[in-house]
C-alpha cells in the first residue's frame, strides 16, 4: 500500500519567492537573460585570469614601449600594436579588468545607496521619506553627465580610476532609489511586516530581514543595469581624457587611439577591439534586462522561450 | 465536530473575572486623504469592550463596520483618537520599542490572511523562533528546539519535524493559520485578538481551527476577541457577542441572548441573512445584486453600507432600518438594557409598543377635550 500523506513531498514550487527561488531567479530561466549572463561571465573570466595569461604566459605588456610601432595583427601581437609599440591585446585584457572593476564598484555604490535611501524612505514614510524623497529628486534633476565631467575633471586622475567610479556611483543612484522606495511601500503594508512590528521586532531588523530579501529580484536587476551604465560612463570619461589616463582601460585605449589618429593611420586593430568589447558588454546587459523584463511582464512572453511561460514571477517594476 | 460551548459562558456579566484588556470609549477617526481638508472617516465611535481570561467575545458586523479597526486599536497598532485601552486597569501604551515589546508579550493578534501574514522567505522554524527569542527568555538551542516542538504540538501540527523546515507556501491555508496562531502563542500572551482568522480558510478547515481556538482558550485561560461576520458561527464559539454597525457597537450580550432574542433590528437582519458559508447563492449574490439573494425577506432592505465620512445622523442604522421612526434620524438612541448583561442602542426599545399606539396616544387627549 502506498500511503502518501498530503504533506510528504514538501517540494518548493518555482512560483513562490523563497530564498532558494530568489537566488535561482538571479539566473533566470529565460534564454535572453542566460545568453546575456553567459557573455558577462566570459568578461568576468577574462578580467580575472586574462592579465595573467597575457602578461606571464604570452609575455605581452600593455604599457611597455617597443620599437614595433603600429603593427597590424600578427603571431607575435595577435591584435597588433599601438603607436607606442604596446600590445593591443594586452591592453584590451588589462583594460577589461580595470573597466569591470571600476564599473562594478560604481554599480555597487549606486545600488547600495539606492537600496538604503529607497528602503529607509519607503519604510519609515513621513518626514524621513519627504527628506529622502527631496534628496532623490534633487539628484534626479541634476544633469548627471555634466556633473560627473566637472567632478572628474576636478579630480584629474587623482585617486585613480576608483575615484571616478565613486563619483559615478554617488551621482547615479536616484532612479534606483525611486523603484526601491515604491517596492518597499507596497511591502510595508503587507501583513507579515505589520505582524513583525506588532511582535516588537526592531525597525532595522524588519527592514533587513523581512523587507530586503523580498526586494532581491529588483535589486539584482538594478545592479545589472547600473553595472553597464557605469562602465559606459567611465569609458566615456576616459575617452574624453578626464579620467585616469595612467590606467589602462577601454576608455583610455580609445582616447589614445583618437589622440594619435589611429583612424587616419588605418590602424583599425587599435580602436575596434575596445569598441567591440564595450558594445558586446552593453548588448549582454541589454539581453539580461530584456530577459528579466519578459520574466516579470507576462505580456512580453511567448517568443521568450519555453521556460519563461511556466513561470509566474510576482515582482514588477524592474528597472 | 461542533465546538463545545464554554461551561461558564452563560453566567451573567457581573460575576465574571476581572478583565485583562479593556477598551473604554474608544474612538478612531482616520483623516481623509483625497477630499476636503479636515474631513475624517468615523471608523470607530465610543466603543467599549472588556476581555476576560478564559472568555471569548465576538465582534460581529458587516465589512466596514469598524471591527478590524477596533482589533487593531486593541493591539495598539492604531492610535485611538480618543478613549483609552486598559491592560489590567492600567492605560496601555506601545510607544517606543520597549513598551511595544512589553505589550506584545501580553496581547497578540492573529491576522486574517495566513497567506500574507507569514513572510514567504522564512521557514516555519524562523517564524516561530523570533517571538521565542524576543519574548520567551530562551536559554539555548536545546531549549528553543524543545519549545518549537511544543508550540507546533499545541496547534496540532504533528509531527513537528515535518513542519519546522517548511516554507509557508508548502503548507495549506489551515496549516499556515495554525503556524500564525502558534506564533502568537509563542509569547504566552494573555489576550489573543483574532481578526477574521478563519474567513480565508476552506469551509472544512474552519471548524477545526475554531475547535483549536476553543481548546487553547480553555487550556491557557486566554482572553480572546474573535472577529467575524458569521454571527451563527460566533454563537457556537464565543461567550459574548458585540454587534457592530458603522463603527458603533449597537448590541451586546451573551451569545445566547443576542442570537436567540436579538434586540436591535440590525442584529435581526444579520441573523436573517445568515451569512452561512455553505450557502453559495449568498456568496455569489454579494458580487451581484444583493437584494435578489433574499427574495424571502422582502422587507429586509439590505441597502448600502453607510458613508463613514458623513455618517447618518441619529441612529446610524436608520436609513436601512425597516422600523425607522422620526426620532431615529435625529437623535442618537440611548443604551437600553434588555436583560442582564444584554443591551442595545435602539429607539424601538425605549417605546417598544409605540409603533402601534403612536397615533392614538398622540391624538386622543385633544379629541376627548
Amino acid at each position: 500500500m502506498t500511503v502518501s500523506p498530503p504533506l510528504a513531498p514538501l517540494t518548493p514550487s518555482a512560483d513562490r519567492l523563497t530564498w532558494r527561488t530568489a537566488l535561482r531567479r538571479l539566473v533566470p530561466a529565460n534564454r535572453k537573460a542566460r545568453v546575456g549572463l553567459a557573455i558577462i561571465g566570459v568578461y568576468v573570466l577574462v578580467a580575472a585570469v586574462g592579465p595573467w595569461i597575457v602578461q606571464s604566459l604570452m609575455g605581452l605588456s600593455p604599457t611597455e614601449l617597443t620599437g614595433d610601432v603600429l603593427q597590424s595583427p600578427s603571431g607575435a601581437h595577435p591584435l597588433g600594436t599601438t603607436q607606442d609599440g604596446s600590445d593591443v591585446l594586452a591592453q584590451l585584457v588589462v583594460g577589461t579588468r580595470t573597466s569591470l572593476l571600476v564599473g562594478a564598484l560604481a554599480a555597487v555604490v549606486s545600488t547600495t545607496l539606492s537600496v538604503a535611501v529607497g528602503l529607509i524612505g519607503g519604510y519609515y514614510g513621513g518626514t524621513v521619506d519627504s527628506v529622502l524623497g527631496a534628496l532623490t529628486n534633487a539628484f534626479l534633476v541634476l544633469p548627471g553627465l555634466p556633473l560627473v565631467i566637472v567632478l572628474a575633471g576636478y579630480l584629474r586622475g587623482r585617486g585613480g580610476p576608483f575615484a571616478v567610479a565613486l563619483v559615478i556611483g554617488l551621482t547615479g543612484w536616484a532612479w534606483g532609489a525611486r523603484s526601491k522606495r515604491v517596492q518597499t511601500l507596497s511591502l510595508r503594508g503587507r501583513d507579515f511586516v505589520v505582524g513583525a512590528r506588532l511582535l516588537g521586532e526592531s525597525n532595522l531588523r524588519i527592514m533587513l530581514v523581512e523587507v530586503l530579501p523580498n526586494l532581491l529580484p529588483v535589486i539584482s536587476a538594478t545592479l545589472m543595469l547600473s553595472l553597464v551604465t557605469s562602465i559606459l560612463a567611465v569609458s566615456g570619461l576616459d575617452f574624453l581624457g578626464i579620467g585616469d589616463l595612467n590606467s589602462v582601460s577601454w576608455g583610455t585605449m580609445l582616447y589614445f587611439a583618437q589622440q594619435r589618429q589611429a583612424m587616419v593611420a588605418g590602424a583599425w586593430w587599435w580602436f575596434v577591439p575596445p569598441g567591440v568589447a564595450i558594445t558586446v558588454l552593453g548588448a549582454a546587459a541589454g539581453l539580461v534586462n530584456f530577459g528579466i523584463d519578459e520574466l516579470t511582464n507576462p505580456r512580453l512572453r511567448g517568443a521568450g522561450g519555453k521556460a519563461a511561460k511556466t513561470r509566474k514571477p510576482r515582482k514588477k517594476g524592474v528597472r | 465536530m461542533t465546538p463545545e460551548p464554554h461551561p461558564s459562558s452563560r453566567t451573567p456579566a457581573d460575576s465574571e473575572p476581572a478583565p485583562v484588556l479593556e477598551a473604554v470609549d474608544v474612538t478612531v477617526h482616520y483623516p481623509v486623504h483625497h477630499g476636503p481638508r479636515g474631513e475624517t472617516v468615523h471608523a470607530l465611535e465610543n466603543a467599549s469592550l472588556r476581555l476576560r481570561p478564559g472568555r471569548t467575545v465576538a465582534l460581529v458586523g458587516e465589512s466596514g463596520s469598524g471591527k478590524s479597526t477596533f482589533a487593531r486599536t486593541l493591539a495598539l497598532a492604531q492610535e485611538p483618537t480618543s478613549g483609552s485601552i486598559l491592560l489590567h486597569g492600567e492605560p496601555a501604551s506601545a510607544r517606543g520599542r520597549r513598551a511595544r515589546r512589553a505589550y506584545a508579550r501580553r496581547v497578540q493578534m492573529v491576522l486574517q490572511d495566513p497567506f500574507g501574514s507569514l513572510n514567504p522567505l522564512h521557514r516555519v522554524r524562523y517564524l516561530l523562533e523570533r517571538p521565542l527569542r524576543l519574548h520567551g527568555s530562551v536559554t539555548g538551542r536545546e531549549d528553543v528546539e524543545q519549545r518549537l516542538r511544543a508550540l507546533l504540538e499545541r496547534v496540532r501540527l504533528t509531527p513537528p519535524e515535518r513542519f519546522l523546515d517548511a516554507f509557508p507556501h508548502e503548507l495549506s491555508g489551515g496549516q499556515r493559520q495554525r503556524v500564525a496562531i502558534a506564533r502568537a502563542l509563542a509569547v504566552q500572551p494573555e489576550v489573543l485578538l483574532g481578526d477574521e482568522l478563519v474567513s480565508m480558510l476552506d469551509v472544512s478547515i474552519r471548524l477545526e481551527i475554531l475547535n483549536l481556538l476553543a481548546a487553547l482558550r480553555d487550556e491557557e485561560h486566554l482572553a480572546m476577541l474573535y472577529i467575524t461576520h458569521d454571527i451563527a458561527g460566533a454563537r457556537y464559539f464565543t461567550d459574548e457577542i458585540a454587534v457592530m454597525y458603522a463603527g458603533e457597537i449597537v448590541e451586546y450580550g451573551t451569545a445566547e441572548d443576542v442570537t436567540q432574542t436579538p434586540a436591535h433590528p440590525y442584529t435581526r437582519l444579520l441573523l436573517d441573512s445568515t451569512p452561512d458559508p455553505d450557502r453559495m447563492e449568498f456568496l455569489a449574490g454579494r458580487t451581484n445584486d444583493v437584494e435578489d439573494t433574499a427574495p424571502d425577506a422582502a422587507d429586509d432592505d439590505y441597502g448600502e453600507p453607510p458613508d463613514l465620512v458623513r455618517p447618518p445622523s441619529g441612529c446610524r442604522f436608520h436609513p436601512r432600518c425597516p422600523f425607522a421612526r422620526p426620532e431615529c434620524s435625529t437623535d442618537r438612541p440611548p443604551r437600553v438594557q434588555v436583560a442582564d448583561g444584554h443591551w442595545a442602542h435602539c429607539w424601538l426599545l425605549v417605546q417598544p409598543a409605540a409603533e402601534e399606539t403612536r397615533a392614538p396616544s398622540a391624538t386622543t387627549p385633544e379629541m376627548t377635550l
